[in-house]
């Protein structure tokens, strides 16, 4: 089991993460996918801390579990600001600083 | 067996990903997201990183997910429109399929016979005992600082949601 498996899979999980992010209109689904390419990254941190037998890779992962908590709470907290102005949380709405 | 839980729990996972973004009732995208990171936990246990595995289910499928589906009933959300921008859905999706193949490609050509060989783990590998230990030795700072961001993650929040100031 090498971890050559683990980092192709993360890859993928990372790119349907992009993909989300780029295509989908409802901020809630894009902001669940940025979650999905932050837990595609974490699973790299821990299959190379147990392929270099390092557990620094896992407080690494620790590390970007705090800081995506945090991110939810905030982000979540503009998604209902968006929302009690604009009334919707559609991404194409929100265009006030467009040119 | 072990190659078997990882196809196993990885497919899952890769589904209930693709499902989420084709999936057209948030709710239900939700509820994807959340098996999307059970089988993540379960491939962390896989990779003997028991403490993050508790943590990935405490964290995010128990706090992060249930914050967001509060969100979604509380808003009430319906697609009006259809799910995908209006601006050059077709170029965005090419643009990105050929990105993560791009990706794909980087990542199976990667060369990880360089790498030492994967060794049996040592005794106590991925703990709460061993990665407690040096989370506050060695990785003692990270630590405190994460608790700053935490509280001004809170305090932005509350403003950030509050009606009136």
């Amino acid at each position: 089991m090498s971890v050559g498996h683990y980092l192709l899979l993360s890859a993928a999980l990372f790119a349907v993460g992009v993909v989300g992010v780029v295509t989908r209109r409802n901020s809630i689904i894009v902001y669940m996918c940025i979650e999905l390419m932050l837990n595609a990254v974490n699973l790299t941190f821990i299959a190379f801390a147990r392929q270099l037998g390092d557990m620094g890779g896992q407080i690494f992962t620790f590390m970007v579990m705090t800081v995506a908590a945090a991110e939810a709470a905030v982000g979540l907290a503009i998604i209902i600001s968006v929302f009690r102005n604009r009334l919707s949380v559609d991404v194409d709405d929100v265009n006030l600083l467009k040119g | 067996m072990e190659l078997l839980m990882f196809y196993g729990f990885g497919l899952l996972a890769l589904f209930a990903g693709v499902a989420m973004i084709l999936s057209r009732q948030p709710v239900t995208s939700a509820l994807l997201m959340i098996l999307n990171m059970f089988c993540l936990s379960a491939l962390y246990a896989l990779l003997d990183a028991h403490l993050i595995a508790v943590l990935q289910l405490l964290v995010y499928a128990g706090a992060i997910m249930v914050l967001v589906l509060f969100v979604i009933m509380l808003l009430n959300l319906r697609e009006k429109k259809g799910i995908i921008t209006k601006h050059q859905a077709s170029l965005q999706v090419v643009g990105v399929a050929a990105f993560g193949f791009f990706v794909m490609t980087v990542v199976s050509r990667l060369n990880t016979a360089a790498l030492p060989k994967s060794k049996a783990a040592s005794a106590g590998f991925g703990t709460v005992e061993a990665v407690g230990r040096i989370l506050f030795t060695d990785y003692v700072l990270p630590f405190e600082i994460a608790s700053v961001l935490l509280l001004a993650a809170i305090v932005g929040a509350v403003m950030l949601a509050k009606s009136k100031v």
